[in-house]
């Protein structure tokens, strides 16, 4: 066989893959088509900024007021009660539900019956499930609390489940193989093998219940966002302003004290 | 089956799939002494012989005769009871990583200790004491006791694994490979370890293993093993060239 003839053989070494290529033809054609639909052009944009603008200029400087400061006070500390109660309840919940969806640990049935729980747990934004429980038990924090444990249980348990499933499955044949029952085994060789990223998913999850905490209150399940809401009503930019800067100060350090949380725990 | 055999292997098969037999009836008789070496090439089922033992996989048919018990009928907590009796040592380590050296240790008392005590670390002072004779034992000093297992090398991490099999107080140890994760030196201790076991402690230990030179050095008797089937079995000293070319098929690496 001559030279030629012997690379016409083989195969090519980097084949087009149509699939993906579909694909993407596809995603660009939906983006210009929404896009099209939605009226979404530049004029809008640049009218907006302007308008955005002028709202900003509106905000300053941040009202400063005692009696304001003691309103949002109130309020903000509620939104943090909510929030540090959710992530509890939500994550003591999470530990099994998240046991029981992890396929290499339960049984099939039962996997899918959690799995099927959790995909209805995360169905749902916070707010939707906050007007819920609004309705269901009234308003305030409570409502708000069991918002937030919903969608707490749904995004850790999921995620939770998936680092059980990602475990390194030899370490647990090793302390099967010393006679171990299920509990023992669960102690000794599933927990220390995951426990650390349970704890990052639950300061993430607490992270993200600080910012949930005060949305809720929109819809009447208690804490910041209530007060929010009728600043806004109101057109009290001013007190806008001021429980915006709060909520930021409080984010970011909770984003420092999770940092930390999560270095003990390597 | 002979008096003093303490686990007896009786037409053992195992077919992961249907009508492909990694294991083609084994019959073996296994002394309460010794240091048994398994050899053979690779694929040709010593690991699933040795893991079909305490039922880390299931037999399709035939018995495992040990302690009066046929382990291969066994479920649920009398297979736990029958496990505690068997200790295992794994190509690689099989620590819990994250766990310290003595609490990797103890997890070889799982069989008898319940599930919160083990959660909270009250082991009966017992069995603590023990384990740190047995980090002792295997040659590590016991400051490496509160040591992650993650921060050991290959050769402590395999030593700290005898002390967890030995931790159980097996009548048989099992060891699938251990010497293949590490380097030639290291290999020879540890073999040496496994030795000192068998012969010290009298707890017979199963070894599945690739060097040749090894087997042949320390082992009481060696099995060769070749297409799921035993094809040698007998003392190291009778173990000939032409064995293992049978063995191993050919005579080029010889």
């Amino acid at each position: 066989m001559s030279a030629a003839e012997h690379r016409a053989a083989r195969p090519d070494a980097f084949p087009a893959n149509w699939t993906s290529r579909v694909a993407w033809i596809g995603l660009a054609v939906y983006t210009i088509y929404a896009t099209s639909i939605l009226d979404i052009t530049w004029a809008r944009f640049v009218t907006g900024l302007d308008n955005g603008a002028k709202f900003l200029a509106r905000m300053f400087p941040p009202n400063m007021q005692a009696d304001k400061l003691d309103l949002i006070a109130t309020g903000m500390i509620e939104s943090m009660q909510i929030a540090v109660l959710a992530t509890f309840f939500g994550v003591l919940l999470s530990l099994p539900l998240g046991l029981a969806a992890a396929r290499n640990l339960a049984p099939s049935w039962l996997a899918w019956s959690a799995r099927g729980l959790i995909a209805i747990f995360r169905s749902f934004h916070p707010v939707i499930v906050s007007i819920l429980f609004v309705k269901a038990v009234g308003f305030g924090a409570l409502a708000g609390i069991l918002a937030l444990i919903v969608s707490s249980l749904g995004f850790v348990s999921k995620l939770f489940a998936e680092v059980v499933e990602e475990m390194n499955p030899k370490q647990v044949e090793a302390v099967r193989a010393t006679g171990a029952n299920f509990w023992n085994v669960l102690v000794m060789a599933v927990f220390p093998q995951v426990m650390a990223r349970f704890v990052g998913l639950t300061v993430y999850q607490f992270d993200s219940n600080i910012r949930n905490s005060t949305m809720v209150g929109i819809v009447g399940g208690g804490g910041i966002g209530a007060p929010l809401f009728t600043a806004y009503q109101r057109f009290d930019y001013d007190v806008v302003l001021t429980i915006l800067i709060i909520i930021i100060a409080i984010i970011m350090v909770a984003e420092l004290v999770s940092g930390r949380i999560r270095r003990i725990f390597q | 089956m002979s008096a003093g055999a303490l686990l007896s292997l009786r037409h053992l098969r195992k077919e992961y799939r249907a009508g492909q037999p990694v294991l083609k009836d084994i019959t073996l008789d296994i002394d309460a002494n010794g240091l048994t070496a398994i050899i053979g090439p690779s694929g040709t089922g010593k690991s699933t012989l040795i893991r079909c033992i305490n039922r880390l996989v299931d037999p399709t048919s035939g018995e495992i005769l040990f302690e009066g018990k046929d382990l291969a009928k066994l479920k649920g907590g009398a297979l736990r009871a029958a496990r505690r009796r068997v200790g295992m040592v794994f190509q690689e380590y099989n620590l819990v990583e994250r766990l310290t050296v003595i609490e990797n240790v103890l997890t070889g008392r799982l069989g008898y200790v319940p599930a919160w005590r083990a959660f909270l670390r009250k082991f009966p002072e017992a069995d603590v004491t023990r384990a740190f004779d047995l980090i002792d034992a295997v040659g590590l000093n016991e400051e490496f006791a509160t040591r992650r297992a993650d921060k050991l090398s290959g050769g402590q991490r395999q030593r700290v694994g005898i002390a967890r099999a030995l931790m159980q107080e097996p009548a048989l140890i099992l060891a699938d490979e251990p010497t293949s994760s590490l380097d030639p030196k290291t290999s020879v201790e540890i073999m040496e370890l496994l030795a000192e076991v068998s012969a010290n402690r009298h707890v017979p230990v199963v070894v599945n293993i690739h060097n040749v030179d090894l087997a042949r050095r320390y082992a009481t008797r060696i099995i060769g093993m070749t297409g799921g089937n035993v094809v040698y079995d007998g003392p190291p000293t009778g173990l000939t060239e032409r064995d293992l070319a049978h063995i191993y098929g050919g005579e080029d690496f010889l």
